[in-house]
């Protein structure tokens, strides 16, 4: 792998940069892996990643029906906090926390991770009773979170309406100061770059459709360009994770759902933090462009059109303007939809499956992509050792028969 | 944005007057209490979340205010038929399939593109040829 530097840079200016590497080779398929990871997406690529270099498994391949980081990765708005309710979800998050700090210097590939600091506002009584004990939660489990009033959500962001005047007031909120924003695709760009160049295979339009299991065991899985033998399966595949588990016979508890975000024309400089309010349902941004990156809800119906509802928009749209008075004549310039695995309890499903070497990471809902890095770390730990990793092991399918749920529901800042 | 049909008022109102409100006719268990804790983390939290046809139960919010039930594509999103509460869907994935199958069309999957990668090619891998211009 070259290794990207200021000298290299400089270097290649010299030849009128005509001749960098390629970051990933396009392999054929072999007949047979180590292990298969299905879904070429932030988490899919993390998992390869982190086999390849902590647990020195290298056959390994990663199965994408479309493109890399094409899906869920590159259309959410790159928010990457920890700063959730319960232990369990607050170790998983915090442990991604803590590999995002050091992320662009492992890959040696610029994330542009961003810690800016999130706000999640808070605008009745009890969301500021619900913050503080969010906030005395995350400094019980080391993680830095405050609690900041009205006055001082005003200094940290001038522009906001903070005023008593608002229809919904902002009474305050809590103020993580490690979190920030990353670039989605240079995330998937270098996760895969960093697998490929340890030997995995990057399969891109290639897609599963169907799983070879002999005994409850998993063998392989058939693709359209042919069957691929593998003895550990990992399926990282999102929205899409139902429609996997039910070709291999079982069924998940999730629903997919579309999300949309929506970017603004580029401004300058204006916003130097995330603001997110669970209340009147918004999140924003202004990306290192310039753009506002604007999200909010899920639409209720299910739908795997990658694509989201018009009323979305406007209810969206409602709510960063009410906060953000200034921003009433922005004009938008991109809209697009994700299709996000949410579960009951609003907590991912890493787990081992009824069929023995087949492994599920889903369900992140709408909150992965900040966890990118920690959910490939402990499910590639998962897989290299047939059984779960202990930070993932409290989200086992097994939790919704036993009723050991990890309910973030309102817990976390927004609804993801 | 749906125009959804709603079988109480008869007419054809925009999604905003409506709500969805997730799998339809699903069942209670008879005897909670003489449930396995599979069968009740089923009934609570499983759902078919089929990519296709699907049957949903909507409440008229702020219309009638009554719930009824949709049949729609979840890839499409088409509006297959509405009907009420406690009538049995007419429209099926099955139903579907087999007309699909008789008018010789492949059932629609759509919503997935595969462009973007580049096609396969041995000079773009060979190692050798690493760093050339391609």
């Amino acid at each position: 792998m070259q290794r990207y530097s200021g000298f290299g840079l400089v270097k290649h200016a010299l030849s009128h940069h005509e001749n960098w590497q390629r970051q990933w080779r396009n392999p054929t398929p072999k007949k047979e892996y180590d292990v298969i990871i299905v879904g070429g997406g932030g988490h899919g690529l993390a998992t390869a990643y982190y086999l390849a270099k902590e647990h020195g498994i290298t056959n390994v391949a990663v199965i994408e029906k479309g493109w890399l980081g094409g899906g869920n990765t590159a259309r959410n708005t790159t928010i990457v906090r920890s700063n959730y309710l319960w232990d369990e979800a607050a170790a998983l998050y915090e442990h991604s926390m803590k590999l995002w700090e050091g992320l662009s210097q492992d890959l040696n590939y610029n994330v542009m991770f961003s810690q800016r600091g999130v706000l999640n506002l808070g605008h009745t009584l009890q969301d500021m009773r619900d913050i503080q004990r969010r906030v005395n939660a995350n400094r019980l489990n080391g993680i830095d979170s405050q609690v900041l009033d009205a006055k001082g959500v005003q200094e940290l962001v001038p522009i906001m309406d903070c005023s008593k005047g608002a229809r919904y007031p902002v009474m305050g909120a809590s103020w993580q100061p490690r979190a920030g924003v990353a670039r989605h695709d240079a995330v998937a760009w270098g996760f895969a770059r960093g697998a490929d160049a340890r030997g995995v295979d990057i399969l891109q339009q290639t897609e599963v459709t169907g799983f070879k299991i002999l005994d409850g065991r998993i063998v392989g899985v058939h693709t359209n360009r042919g069957d691929i033998g593998a003895k550990t399966v990992g399926c990282v595949a999102a929205g899409n994770s139902g429609v996997l588990a039910k070709m291999a016979g079982f069924n998940l508890p999730l629903e997919s759902h579309p999300l949309q975000a929506l970017v603004s024309e580029p401004l300058k400089p204006i916003l130097d933090t995330v603001v997110m309010s669970n209340h009147v349902h918004g999140y924003i941004s202004q990306s290192d462009k310039g753009d506002l990156v604007i999200g909010a809800g899920i639409d209720g119906y299910l739908g795997y059109g990658q694509r989201g509802s018009y009323s979305t928009v406007e209810h969206t749209l409602q709510a960063i303007v009410e906060m953000f008075p200034i921003f009433s004549r922005v004009r938008m310039n991109r809209q697009w939809g994700g299709i996000v695995d949410t579960c009951p309890d609003a907590c991912p499903i890493l787990s081992a499956t009824p069929v023995k070497g087949l492994f599920f990471n889903c369900g992140w809902g709408t909150g992965g992509f900040k966890a990118t890095p920690g959910s490939g770390h402990v499910f590639a730990a998962s897989l290299a050792k047939g059984e779960m990793h202990p930070i993932a092991a409290p989200f086992s399918i097994d939790r919704f028969h036993t009723g050991a749920l990890v309910d973030e529901h309102g817990a976390a800042g927004v609804a993801h | 944005m749906f125009h959804i049909y709603c079988p109480y008022c008869e007419e054809h109102r925009e999604e905003e007057e409506f709500h969805p409100k997730g799998q339809a006719h699903i069942q209670r268990p008879a005897d909670p209490e003489a449930c396995s804790d599979e069968a009740w983390g089923d009934y609570l939290f499983f759902r078919d979340n089929p990519r296709g046809v699907h049957h949903e139960l909507w409440v008229h919010a702020v219309g009638c205010r009554k719930f009824f039930n949709i049949t729609r594509h979840t890839v499409s999103y088409e509006i297959l038929e509405t009907y009420k509460m406690g009538e049995a869907p007419t429209v099926t994935a099955k139903s579907v399939s087999e007309k699909d199958k008789q008018a010789g069309v492949q059932a629609a999957t759509g919503g997935w593109q595969t462009v973007g990668a580049r096609p396969e090619s041995e000079a773009l891998n060979d190692a050798s040829n690493q760093g050339a211009r391609v």
